[in-house]
């Protein structure tokens, strides 16, 4: 039997640049595009950016992991607290308030982790709710610090490099945040690559095969969810920049669960994907609840069981594949 | 010769129900060893006792001299007791080349390392082009696990072994499931097995026992019933009575 060449992981290194980099400059395209093309919408496209690292960083965890969660709004709502309160308390450069939130969603990784990693299944999942109800709890009674139901408000951030103020239109918060997403996929592009990226994908498809190279899981995937936390922290700390409010949906199983709706939408162990879910549900959800804020969500449920029934690997598998029929119908025609 | 591998009494019970009972096996250098009984004799059992999946009721396992009843799994491999899996265990979205570079990795210590490529490492891949190379597998190195045939993913589960590097290596039904046409495959790539490795089969293939073996031991209703050459073991009254009886029965 003759084979196509298969079209796998093993594509040469150079291809793979290849394309990586055209990922990149799409990515950074479609950004711009946003800006010139919305200029009356940034506030919301940075909040857009800000959740897309919060998926990102889910991606990590179920994607490339396989440990399902319903609670990594913990790991975004940790960095976007600990960011607005060091701003409140005169830490007001940006990027250092970035930084804050990582470190803060990367010691919540650490400790959720910690947890998680005792259990499997269903049970794993089950604490991972837990964990995210005690600390949206938590930011509830800790007014002092938290300010409660209110949350934080009046954050001041110092203007970008000294220059660009967080100003009313949001251009600032926006091309900050573009940036941040551009630095962070790439850095996660890097990690997913790695040996310790492989050892992820390996540990999602067989763990016993991974035990059996003499590879110890625990320390493998609590790396992960460190790694996880500082992008959802990320997120979190850009959502509280650019609002310059922080509330306590940013710590909700809500927003937990429509992390993971969206991940599923644009499909898992696929960075792209997180990114395509994102705009999408959040898109859909903009325009749709504008038109009928009561039956957004509807639309949203028949879109999400279209793609788990249609298109299982979600919308980025889906593209892939479409671009590989194509791409091979092209080769047939070619000479 | 020194004894590399030795379990000495080892004994599981589920309840009242000896699985394996006082099963005393030393290895040295270089042997090739066979376990064979008939099904549900103990031997699942016991290749989870000696790979740590689960902890004896009584007894000790040995590995280069040091105790390693109380360590686990991972401990064991990384102190070179090495298995293959009876049903191929395998990354399905994986190619043969990155599962042997895994293992190379892991043998050097690199192989959670974030700062690096994973297909940057020149040595690992070379090594591992090699390895694969030994086993016949250079043509699907970088297929798809899923879009090779069973017989290579068979061979696949060696070629990892191999990178591994073992001391010991346990090797469970390594010819299970494949086409009998493509055994002599599995048989060639025993055959190539360092020398100096101490292995031991788990097989219900007998004749791939007759010609591998240097050594077989007998498992049956979880107790030792044989020890010795495999030219003696057809001969056992025991032998024949609890399992190659069964076998001429089966009209194979």
């Amino acid at each position: 039997m003759v084979q196509a060449p298969a079209p796998s992981a093993a594509a040469t290194p150079a291809r793979s640049l290849g394309r990586d980099l055209a990922g990149f400059a799409l990515i950074a395209l479609a950004g711009l595009a946003g800006y010139w093309l919305f200029p009356d919408n940034l506030a919301f496209l940075t909040r857009v950016i800000s959740v897309a690292l919060l998926v990102l960083s889910l991606d990590l965890i179920v994607g490339y992991c396989g440990i399902a969660s319903l609670g990594q709004a913990a790991l975004y709502g940790a960095g976007a607290y600990a960011a607005g309160i060091a701003c409140l308390n005169g830490v007001t450069e940006p990027f250092l308030l970035i930084l804050i939130g990582a470190a803060a969603g990367a010691v919540t990784g650490l400790l959720m982790g910690t947890v998680m990693l005792r259990a499997h299944g269903l049970p794993q999942l089950v604490l991972s709710i837990a964990i995210v109800q005690l600390l949206h709890e938590a930011a509830n009674k800790l007014a002092w610090l938290t300010g409660g139901s209110d949350g934080l408000a009046g954050m001041v951030p110092a203007p970008l490099f000294g220059l660009f103020e967080f100003d009313l239109w949001g251009r600032a918060a926006y091309l900050f945040g573009l940036g941040l997403l551009l630095v962070v996929f790439v850095a996660l592009k890097l990690i997913v690559r790695s040996p310790f990226g492989m050892v992820c994908r390996g540990l999602k498809e067989d763990p016993l095969r991974i035990s059996a190279l003499g590879i110890s899981a625990f320390p493998v995937l609590l790396r992960m969810f460190v790694i996880s936390g500082a992008v959802a922290g990320a997120g979190g700390a850009l959502g509280a920049i650019a609002t310059q409010v922080v509330g306590l949906d940013s710590l909700s199983f809500e927003l937990s669960a429509n992390a993971l709706v969206m991940l599923v939408l644009g499909g898992l162990g696929n960075l792209y994907g997180a990114l395509i879910g994102t705009v999408v549900f959040m898109a859909v959800e903009h325009i749709v609840a504008a038109i009928n804020p009561f039956h957004w969500m509807t639309l949203v449920g028949a879109l999400l069981i279209a793609i788990v029934l249609f298109a299982p690997r979600g919308l980025s598998g889906t593209l892939d594949e479409a671009a590989r029929i194509l791409t091979r119908g092209q080769r047939r025609a070619g000479p | 010769m020194s004894t590399v591998f030795a379990v000495d009494h080892l004994s599981k019970s589920f309840g009242g129900l000896k699985v394996n009972h006082d099963l005393s096996i030393a290895m040295t250098e270089g042997e090739r060893l066979a376990l064979i009984g008939p099904n549900g004799a103990g031997k699942t059992t016991f290749v989870n006792l000696v790979t740590g999946r689960i902890p004896p009721s009584a007894g000790t396992v040995h590995l280069m001299g040091e105790d390693i009843t109380r360590l686990g799994a991972v401990a064991r491999v990384r102190r070179g007791l090495v298995r293959t899996f009876q049903v191929t265990r395998l990354f399905p979205d994986m190619t043969p080349e990155e599962h042997v570079v895994m293992a190379i990795l892991q043998r050097q210590g690199h192989a959670t390392r974030i700062l690096a490529r994973f297909h940057g490492n020149g040595a690992a891949m070379d090594e591992a082009a090699d390895i694969l190379a030994t086993l016949g597998l250079t043509d699907v190195a970088r297929r798809k696990v899923v879009e090779i045939a069973y017989g290579q993913q068979r061979l696949l589960e060696i070629a990892i072994a191999m990178a591994q590097r073992p001391k010991v290596l346990l090797l469970d039904e390594p010819a299970a499931g494949v086409p009998s046409s493509d055994t002599p495959l599995i048989e060639r790539a025993l055959e190539r097995l360092p020398a100096s490795l101490a292995v031991l089969m788990i097989e219900h293939d007998m004749d791939l026992v007759f010609r591998f073996a240097r050594r077989v031991v007998v498992l049956a209703a979880g107790e030792l019933i044989f020890q010795g050459l495999p030219a003696d073991v057809a001969r056992d009254e025991k032998v024949r009575e609890a399992y190659l009886g069964s076998y001429a029965h089966a009209g194979r």
